[in-house]
């Protein structure tokens, strides 16, 4: 599949920024905006230097997220490809009218002669340090909306190639960047990676550990350690949790018959309980064992050592598998 | 690109034809909350009666490629930019020949091909299409109009948006329809100062208008349309108006001031339109009912069609657009 790998590794905001500003050379409809995305190159630095190459089609906005989103969709129904930055994740409940009534339903409302094609950047995600209002994962405030796309990349790679996508794609998107992410280093290509797409990141025989974003780092991380105790693990990347690729995470049930799902997210409503309901209705004869681990149903905590304690990191992971019974003959 | 001021001088045949889309309006109105009490259109409607002047006003002076966010209020809007009564009706009967299928309902109303990017189910949607609709125009000459009521003038939308297009200059046409009450509450218990002053403060040039006049509206739409194409940022337009119905069909009215009702409908938009053609075009009493008879019998024909008209048939749909 990697068609034309460059031997230097980019850090994953440089990803981000650079799928942007190659949408924005490829097309005069594509528009940039947020709080200090542009003069200042965005809080987390990731669109340094747009500003200077497209000086007419990126612009910094006032502190307004109401605004910022109605915008984009006002934009977006008249023919421009509006991309805007929603500095904090957490910060989206302010936008959450313009995609939830408006954009998302534009496609339905209109029988299909006009969408809303947007795409929302947000930084998302904890570990930071950052408290409980700068650090929650969003996902399950939009995952039951029909009509939005939520994608959710892990690589420099996948940001590029899944943002590129995501600008070119005619529905509203959300563009998940966690922000633990944001200096992780790795190739890239200059393939544009469709949306809906799973990717399988390490082969195993014996569990299939489905995750998104941090959690690939950390499932990957386990899954190191698991196999010293004899357990090959499969982890399968979602990448784009609207639209799910049920076809890759079947297929993998069938080849190992147990699943666990790993979610930076509240346990309750969140996307891990939709994978295991797949599973339920559409693989349960391959299902020998499936379970998630998530974070508690409580708000995020700022101290390092609760907050530590609260994600379901590497340590967790492994100590989640070897609580099965499936493999308590291994611990 | 700057236009020149609209040529607000109407010839008796475009006057006419303003009249009668009002008197549609009404019509339509009146025709919705009768199919309404009789079953046929479902949930709620938010009827649009006493406030047609300003929907025909401001929309007689829009051009072809201009834009227009209106409200869950919206048969009005919709109608006087050209929505065919028919298509608009069927919607509200729920009809697959309804201008959105069946799938969208009296306030959710879409018809790009008639410049209606939307009407907004909920108070300040109108405001946040019209501003991002404003920024795509930005530098077109065209010009984005958002319909709202008095009660918008308290919400995020109205603060956030107004900053926002003052700061980006966008063309953008605010038209706030004080129609006295939001909901079921006087503007006035719950609005704090004066509406135009918020506009102003934004450094918005702002205009007060009679909103039952189509003269008057038309003419103040004109000035700020004209300011707003010509790259000069957003305008402010309040219009003051009456609902002579309820809030929503639920809503009797029983807030109104003593009186209140029977004063507006002394200044009923469409009897100042009658009085206007009578006055300044010369036309006779029986020119005036020819023109109320021809929108009645268009409406009694669209009502026997919209009942016959097939209900959608359920089915599945693509949650996305494909690629």
């Amino acid at each position: 599949m990697l068609m034309s790998t460059t031997t230097v590794e980019i850090e994953f905001r440089t990803a981000i920024r650079d799928a942007l500003a190659e949408e924005l050379e490829r097309d005069s409809r594509v528009i940039f905006f947020g709080e200090d995305v542009a003069k200042a190159g965005g809080v987390f630095a990731v669109t340094k230097g747009l500003y200077e190459r497209f000086p007419d089609r990126v612009f910094d906005t006032p502190i307004s997220e109401l605004a910022i989103t109605g915008a984009a969709f006002g934009a977006a129904v008249c023919g421009k490809r509006p991309v805007i930055e929603i500095m904090f994740g957490d910060f989206l409940g302010l936008s959450l009218d313009s995609l939830v009534n408006q954009a998302a339903k534009y496609w339905y409302f209109t029988q299909g002669q006009t969408s809303a094609p947007l795409v929302v950047r947000s930084a998302v995600g904890a570990g930071g340090r950052f408290g409980a209002i700068h650090s929650q994962m969003p996902i399950s405030w939009f995952f039951g909306v029909p009509g939005l796309k939520i994608v959710c990349p892990a690589t420099p790679a996948d940001a590029k190639g899944l943002l590129k996508a995501a600008i070119r794609d005619d529905n509203p998107v959300l563009f998940f960047e966690h922000k633990k992410l944001y200096s992780l280093k790795g190739p890239v290509h200059d393939e544009v990676i469709p949306l809906g797409q799973a990717a399988i990141v390490r082969p195993g025989r014996d569990l299939t550990m489905v995750t998104a974003m941090k959690g690939v780092h950390d499932c990957l991380a386990a899954a190191e350690r698991l196999a010293e105790r004899g357990i090959e693990a499969e982890i399968v990347d979602l990448r784009t949790l609207k639209p799910l690729d049920r076809v890759t995470i079947l297929a993998s049930l069938r080849k190992t018959n147990r699943l666990m799902v790993v979610e930076e997210g509240p346990r309750t409503g969140g996307w891990a309980g939709e994978v295991m309901a797949i599973f339920v209705e559409e693989g349960l004869d391959d299902l020998d064992d499936a379970w998630r681990l998530c974070t508690p149903d409580h708000p995020i905590p700022y101290s390092p050592a609760l907050e530590d304690a609260f994600l379901p990191g590497a340590d967790a992971i492994v100590r989640s598998v070897l609580d099965r019974p499936s493999f308590a003959h291994t611990a | 690109m700057v236009r020149v001021a609209a040529d607000l001088q109407l010839d008796r045949t475009t006057y006419e034809s303003l009249y009668r889309t009002m008197v549609l309006i009404r019509k339509f109105e009146e025709m919705v909350q009768d199919l309404f009490e009789r079953g046929h259109v479902h949930g709620t409607t938010h009827l649009y009666s006493g406030q047609e002047a300003v929907a025909v006003g401001v929309a007689s002076v829009l051009g072809p490629q201009d834009r227009v966010a209106a409200t869950y209020r919206g048969h009005g809007h919709a109608l006087a930019l050209g929505v065919p009564p028919q298509q608009l009706l069927d919607e509200m009967l729920g009809r697959k020949t309804g201008i959105c299928g069946g799938r969208a309902g009296s306030m959710n109303v879409i018809d790009l091909e008639h410049r209606l990017i939307g009407c907004f189910g909920i108070v300040g949607g109108s405001i946040a299409a019209a501003t991002g609709a404003g920024l795509a125009l930005k530098g077109t000459g065209n010009v984005a109009v958002a319909y709202f009521g008095d009660g918008t003038t308290n919400h995020g939308y109205f603060f956030e948006c107004l900053n926002f297009a003052k700061v980006l200059e966008l063309p953008v046409v605010y038209v706030c329809e004080n129609n006295l009450y939001g909901e079921f509450t006087p503007w006035e218990d719950v609005t704090a100062g004066r509406i135009e002053a918020r506009p102003e403060a934004f450094e918005l040039p702002v205009q007060r208008a009679d909103g039952n006049d189509l003269f008057a509206v038309r003419d103040a739409a004109a000035r700020a349309l004209d300011h707003a194409r010509s790259g000069n940022g957003p305008a402010f337009l309040e219009v003051m108006t009456y609902r002579y119905v309820g809030h929503s069909r639920s809503d009797p009215g029983k807030y109104r001031k003593p009186g209140e009702l029977d004063a507006w409908r002394k200044r009923d938009p469409l009897l100042i339109g009658r009085q206007a053609l009578r006055e300044r075009y010369d036309a006779s009493d029986e020119d005036v009912d020819r023109i109320v008879e021809s929108a009645r019998v268009e409406l009694v024909a669209a009502r026997e069609a919209g009942l016959a008209a097939p209900f959608p048939e359920p089915g599945p749909v693509d949650e996305f657009k494909p690629a």
